[in-house]
């Protein structure tokens, strides 16, 4: 079991062990499943029986119909789950009395911040692999390639990535779980309701601004504001030529490429967030934080009185005080 | 081993620490008193690496603590006042957890960890979820996550709060062990006569500020805190209460059905000189004893009954 020591350090391995002993764990899990399967025979009920066109049946255009309404339902539940999941890592330890130890140990900032993210997104990517069988229903009607698959799940990763640093940033900033919780899905209601409210409302000012003027430019900077939604994003990945339709205020044949594919930019302007979160994150979990750095250069100029030449260039030598 | 100077921290207008120095040399069981709110858990926190200075320096085996928080971190062993368990994991568990957390190799952890389950008496539990840990088994344990590292310094913040008297016995008996260990140990307590049977030194700290440090029969001394001698007699002890309200440093004669209570100012000689002028009285005395000033005597006489516990 080498490689479990090397690559789970003790903060992955203590909350693994928290996480998966909690019966609202396979709660969770149970309940995730339930809805999604809910929503493949709700789906299959409503196209294949109150249709009364059976000649619909094991259609490739149903199959992918089918896919993108379980993508969209998962990535509503994703949207409702990592936060859930994240927005009290650190807060709860701060509320029970259990973060101050933890933080005495010689587990660095970021180890601490970066397992509990790990160990939570873990979580869901388990709940997420456990809908895979739901999706096999899929790929009974067709019409959608297992690299279509696999780039909408790495989307999803991408997405929880996003909420979970979030998350945590807001657990790490908040004393109170419940507070990190609110605010946390308060920045997720922005990201995945209010963007899209944004674009619909600049898009009907800019297309009534585009239909005034003379010689209107090809796209408009309004597509933009839907590449920060997820759901957009999304779209982009399922039907590559919703960017071109997004920018494109005056909705005429344009054969120019769009400026960028929504979901690239979602990933490339979210990227800037998780890493910025992180950051926070782990420079906020620990008020001292040391100022070796700061040593390092002095010593530069002055010798201090604990170092020799021999010793760690970065650490000085231990001189007891003798009493 | 401890090394604080000028050690300040303030929120907004409020001065938590107010230019505190001490020094603990290595070995040393340092008593930490004071009432609620007068810093000694800010102090303690300071040097846990948990908490930034306003001001001034404070140094742990040689380490400044903001500069160098990884080497402090090290060296310390710190029980919080308030503290949490993960609930789900049991004993064993917990202890590897921050065994591995301090970055001890696995079989070395499992040759530690009953050998501290076993120092802290909890041998018998090292199969249990730590949920089902009474409190004072649940301090026991937190003491032997402290000790998982082999901390040169144990830094502990009202280490039996909230314990049944029979759990505080049993935590003193640890502490003493680790004494004699030779752990260098800053204690904080409101149970002041158990730390007097432990401390080597006491740090009296009020409103923030240090108000006296040393050994406890020093500040005794520098504070001439009074001695109360306690006579019994068979007999007549209403009369002989009066006759030593004219004795030389008699400060105060108190008379119950326990005895004479007798306040008394002078020194050994001037004590030995009292015995001998009770007996020349022809009283039959059946005990004279000095009543042992305690911890407490001395907290109080310092802080003048200005305390807020």
């Amino acid at each position: 079991m080498n490689w479990s020591r090397r690559w789970i350090n003790p903060v992955i391995d203590k909350e693994f062990r928290l996480r998966m002993r909690t019966p609202r764990s396979a709660v969770s899990l149970m309940l995730y499943i339930l809805v999604l399967g809910l929503v493949a025979m709700g789906f299959i009920y409503v196209t294949m029986y109150l249709n009364n066109g059976n000649t619909q049946r094991f259609n490739s255009s149903v199959g992918r119909t089918m896919f993108y309404v379980l993508s969209f339902a998962q990535l509503i539940l994703i949207a409702f789950m990592a936060p859930a999941l994240t927005a009290g890592v650190i807060s709860t330890e701060r509320e029970k009395q259990t973060l101050n130890m933890l933080l005495t140990t010689q587990q660095s900032s970021a180890t601490i911040v970066l397992s509990k993210l790990f160990s939570s997104l873990s979580f869901m990517f388990l709940i997420m692999l456990a809908t895979m069988p739901i999706y096999s229903i899929v790929f009974l009607y067709g019409g959608i390639s297992l690299s279509q698959l696999l780039s909408i799940f790495l989307f999803y990763v991408f997405v929880m990535l996003l909420l979970g640093s979030l998350g945590v940033m807001f657990s790490t900033i908040f004393k109170k779980t419940m507070i990190s919780i609110i605010v946390t899905y308060g920045v997720g209601l922005f990201i995945f309701i209010v963007t899209g409210l944004l674009y619909l409302f600049f898009l009907s000012i800019t297309s009534r601004s585009f239909s005034s003027s003379p010689t209107p430019p090809a796209y408009s900077w309004v597509g933009y504001i839907l590449g920060l939604n997820p759901g957009g994003a999304l779209i982009s990945l399922l039907e590559p030529t919703f960017s071109k339709s997004a920018f494109n205020v005056r909705q005429t044949t344009l054969n120019s490429q769009a400026p960028i594919q929504l979901w690239l930019e979602f990933m490339l302007v979210y990227s800037v967030v998780i890493i910025g979160s992180i950051l926070i994150s782990i420079r906020r979990i620990r008020p001292v934080r040391g100022r070796r750095n700061r040593m390092k250069i002095d010593r530069h100029s002055h010798t201090s009185p604990g170092s020799s030449s021999d010793s760690d260039p970065e650490v000085p030598v231990m001189q007891p005080k003798s009493s | 081993m401890i090394e604080i100077e000028q050690l300040s921290k303030h929120y907004g207008s409020f001065h938590a620490l107010k230019n505190i120095n001490l020094t603990i040399a290595e070995g040393t069981v340092f008593g930490f008193v004071g009432p609620n709110g007068a810093g000694k858990s800010t102090t303690m926190a300071i040097l846990a690496t948990l908490m930034l200075p306003s001001s001034g320096t404070a140094k742990v085996d040689g380490f400044e603590v903001t500069d160098y928080p990884k080497e402090v971190r090290k060296r310390i062993g710190y029980m919080p006042d308030f503290f949490g368990v993960y609930d789900q994991l049991k004993t064993t568990e917990y202890l590897h957890f921050y065994g591995a957390s301090y970055n001890i190799p696995r079989p070395e952890r499992d040759k530690l960890i009953p050998q501290l389950l076993e120092l802290v008496n909890l041998t018998d539990k090292q199969d249990a979820y730590v949920d089902s840990l009474s409190r004072g088994m649940k301090q026991r344990l937190c003491l032997a996550r402290c000790l998982v590292h082999d901390p040169k310094v144990l830094i502990l913040d009202e280490p039996a709060s909230g314990l049944d008297p029979r759990a505080r016995i049993e935590m003193r008996e640890i502490l003493k062990e680790l004494k004699m260990m030779g752990k260098t140990i800053i204690i904080s307590s409101h149970i002041l006569p158990e730390l007097a049977e432990m401390v080597d030194e006491i740090g009296v700290i009020e409103h923030g500020e240090m108000v006296a440090q040393g050994k406890v029969s020093d500040i005794q001394n520098r504070l001439r805190v009074k001695k109360v001698l306690h006579i019994r007699s068979l007999g007549q002890e209403e009369e002989l209460a009066l006759k030593l309200q004219d004795e030389p440093f008699v400060t105060g004669v108190l008379s119950d059905n326990t005895g004479v209570h007798v306040h008394f100012s002078g020194g050994d000689e001037d004590q030995r000189q009292l015995l001998q002028h009770i007996i020349g009285w022809g009283y039959p005395i059946v005990s004279f004893h000095e009543a042992q000033t305690n911890l407490e005597d001395v907290f109080l006489e310092i802080t003048k009954g200005g305390v807020a516990t």
